[in-house]
């Protein structure tokens, strides 16, 4: 155990996941409180600047979930201020939470992602991408889902089953972002795997458990559903065969470094339900930390307790 | 971002292992599926900001009511009636309250006898008493699309089957209800109450015709069908004659005691004095009454006393100009100041929807219902849309599909400025979404507001559902339906 420190939790914010995240930052305190730190609980807004320099905490716990809080913008923040903080850098942060970049990375890294292209706002607007819109549909297939580039919200996700319903979707999608990432559809089962640094910055990062997420109705095609909280049921570890389970945990690995994640990550992944492959969906540099969320579901299945887990993101803050 | 499993609540201090969150699914009731945190209601906790202009709630303005009588009457019933107003009261509610309860309802129209009145903790509490005396799992809810946001969880607690029949600029068309009613025979199953908002409704802003309501009533007879009439706004009428509640209808028809035997009447002080009071009531026949008092027993036992002995203080209030009472001459001033502000939101919709989109208008209440043309999903033009908020119209259909291209609007509870800047807020990203739209689909883009020839100029005016009662006065015209199906 380490000494008690003076922890600031920044938590809410104006992200779409703002409740969730002040529900990840209230459990946070908790944990912190009986690790014996003293605790100041900041809701990320107006004042956010102000409280820390007031405060002058030893160091910055983000539970922030979306927005600023994962985009790197609290995180660039923070360096300029002086607060040592967990998680990922601003640079890990904004190639992770930037779908369109951590994919464009991983293609070029050998890393198997579902096909894709991005589209901005911008984009059709004064560069004429309506017209490529065949071209789009003939190179990756429908059907298709359309999600905004850096948001988690279920709303943002959007399915076109068909051509008419593309152009729909990628407005939909457009307006949580100003940009959006077109992905082919992969039917299959969804999997996530959690990386936590190790407790000694000479040791490798350690994969956990594989968690599976079951939609509790299948629906054909109900893409949206999987992100609706109550419509699905996770299995932790995940039941799939040794190889499958080495190489998905493989695979977050080889993500987590390559975007340059730091202290924790949950990475997402697509086994193929017809050809049984493995792909990286994206990565999340800012995992929810509630009761019922994935981190604390796979830490708990690898026998990391909720503090220690709690403990250990902490400690990331000084490892960088 | 965040994905997490369905087990919620807050925890203190314990670590749940993966066990027991396999525990708590094995133990929630099946009718917990049905209650999900929605995205949307995440997005809607968003706009609770003081920097959005909120056009979404159902709020009305309390800032209107005089802190010095709010700080009387409650010292009154503080010195006055210490030990009572601090003890558990009767469940039924307080023979004064009662008392001020037959007085509303006596100026909406509808004489009751107050053994037939219960005191409910606001009038949410009557659809969730009702639900849980009529409905077991499977039974039908026949209710009007759009319907009220806050029914809609309650009718998923309870499992009910919810059959929506979408109405037009008189409300509820009583031949598709009747449609709906022989079709769900025909499949066997039988509805166990029609809920309906005849005033204004939330959200659509609309007024069940008279004829309507004649019929309806007749109907819900015909069928040995209870109706549950949601009327919280009826003295909110800015304008138009007052029509008569079902409850009257019915009881006038029937003439048992003047009471009606098949309506159960949901009335509220939410929206003509305070919904921080949580007060409102039912008016149901007895053997239903009998229940819904079983049923607020195991609920809460009884109506705050406190708040039920404000009311029962302000309501002896003497008036101190064109009434004889005060709460009549708060009425008063809150139809004058909403009416205005109705206004305001209605010229503001013309300026900034105009040729865009058809909203309703509507003769009082709290809420305009606005339909936007072509393919827009308002919620997310919620989600474009920075420093505004207003209720996606999914939110208002229990399928969650229907409807995403409308808006409900509360024009009672801002000022007439932030109704303009809001409407203009959400009509400027309108403009740039439909316009994305436009580019990606080779379409044109929308029209530009303010169209400048004669004809053209009538067409906004065309697309507003609720022209006051031209539909009844004209019948070779057929009735002006709604776009969102």
């Amino acid at each position: 155990m380490n000494a008690a420190s003076k922890v600031a939790v920044l938590k809410g914010g104006g992200s779409l996941e703002r409740t969730v995240s002040l529900r990840s930052g209230a459990r946070v305190q908790q944990a912190l409180s009986r690790l014996g730190h003293e605790v100041i609980a900041i809701d990320a807004g107006q004042d956010l600047v102000a409280q820390l320099h007031e405060h002058r905490p030893d160091v910055a716990f983000v539970a922030m979930h979306g927005g600023a809080g994962e985009d790197g913008t609290v995180q660039g923040l923070l360096e300029v201020i002086g607060v040592p903080y967990t998680g990922s850098g601003p640079a890990g942060c904004m190639r992770s939470t930037d779908k369109a970049l951590a994919k464009y990375l991983l293609r070029e890294a050998g890393i198997p992602t579902p096909d894709f292209t991005a589209v901005k706002e911008s984009a059709i607007k004064e560069l004429g991408v309506a017209s490529a819109l065949g071209d789009i549909e003939r190179r990756l297939s429908l059907p298709l889902v359309v999600k905004p580039a850096s948001q988690g919200s279920a709303l943002g996700v959007k399915f076109a089953r068909s051509s008419e319903e593309l152009p729909g979707a990628i407005v939909g999608a457009l307006s949580y972002d100003s940009k959006a990432v077109i992905e082919r559809y992969v039917k299959g089962r969804d999997l996530a795997v959690s990386v936590l640094d190790a407790e000694s910055p000479e040791d490798a990062p350690m994969a956990l458990p594989v968690v599976e997420a079951i939609p509790r109705e299948e629906e054909f095609y109900n893409y949206e559903s999987r992100y609706e909280i109550g419509m699905t049921t996770f299995v932790c570890p995940a039941e799939l065969p040794p190889e499958t389970t080495k190489l998905a945990q493989e695979l977050a690995l080889a993500t987590y470094e390559l975007l340059g994640c730091h202290g924790v990550a949950r990475v997402d992944l697509m086994l193929d339900g017809d050809t049984g492959e493995l792909s990286v969906l994206e990565a999340n540099v800012g995992p929810g930390l509630t009761e019922t969320s994935l981190l604390p579901l796979a830490s708990d299945a690898a026998g990391i307790g909720f503090d220690e887990l709690v403990e250990r993101i902490l400690q990331s803050a000084f490892t960088r | 971002m965040e994905r997490s499993s369905s087990a919620g609540g807050d925890g203190r201090g314990a670590r749940p292992t993966a066990h027991e969150l396999a525990r708590y699914e094995a133990l929630f009731a099946a009718r917990t599926r049905g209650m999900k945190s929605s995205a949307m209601r995440e997005m809607m906790a968003l706009t609770e900001r003081p920097e959005v202009i909120s056009l979404a709630g159902g709020l009305p303005d309390t800032s209107t009511f005089a802190p010095e009588l709010y700080a009387r009457l409650m010292a009154e019933v503080a010195a006055e009636s210490t030990a009572r107003a601090l003890q558990y009261g009767p469940t039924e509610g307080m023979a004064a309250t009662v008392g001020c309860i037959v007085e509303v309802m006596a100026a909406e129209g509808t004489p009751v006898d107050p053994a037939d009145v219960i005191v409910t903790t606001g009038g949410q509490q009557v659809i969730d008493l009702v639900c849980k005396t009529l409905i077991d799992p499977g039974d039908v809810i026949v209710a009007e699309a759009p319907t009220y946001p806050g029914a809609v969880p309650t009718f998923s607690a309870y499992q009910a089957d919810v059959e929506q029949i979408e109405i037009d600029a008189d409300g509820m068309p009583i031949d598709e209800l009747e449609a709906a009613l022989d079709r769900l025979q025909s499949e066997g199953r039988k509805p166990k109450f029609i809920y309906t908002i005849p005033n204004f409704q939330n959200p659509g802003g609309v007024t069940m015709s008279l004829a309507r309501r004649r019929r309806l009533v007749e109907v819900a007879r015909e069928r040995e069908l209870l109706i549950l009439e949601d009327n919280p706004y009826g003295l909110l009428r800015y304008e138009g004659e007052p029509l008569p509640t079902l409850y009257s209808l019915d009881a006038a028809a029937v003439g048992r005691g003047g009471a009606s035997d098949l309506v159960i009447y949901l009335g509220t002080f939410s929206k003509i004095l305070s919904p921080g009071l949580r007060l409102g009531w039912a008016v149901a026949p007895r053997p239903v009454l009998e229940k819904l008092n079983l049923g607020k027993q195991g609920s809460d036992l009884c109506s705050s006393p406190i708040t039920q002995m404000f009311v029962a203080a302000y309501f002896a209030e003497p008036g101190t100009g064109s009434s004889e009472s005060a709460w009549i001459e708060y009425v008063e001033r809150l139809r004058k100041l909403y009416l205005r502000r109705r206004d305001v939101m209605l010229e503001s919709l013309e300026e900034h929807f105009g040729g865009r989109a058809s909203w309703t208008r509507p003769e009082g209440g709290l809420f305009i219902w606005a339909t936007l043309e072509g393919n827009v999903d308002t919620t997310d033009l919620l989600a474009r849309a920075k420093g505004v908020a207003f209720v996606p119209g999914r939110a208002a259909y229990v399928d969650g599909g229907r409807g995403s291209s409308s808006m409900r609007l509360n024009f009672a509870g801002v000022p007439d400025e932030d109704i303009r800047e809001g409407i203009r807020r959400i009509g400027s990203i309108m403009g740039s979404d439909t316009g994305l739209l436009g580019t990606l689909t080779g379409s044109p883009s929308a029209p530009s507001r303010q169209p400048d020839t004669g004809t053209e100029e009538l067409a906004p005016m065309a697309d507003i559902v609720a022209l006051p009662r031209r539909d009844a006065q004209d019948p070779a015209r057929p009735a002006r339906r709604r776009r969102d199906r």
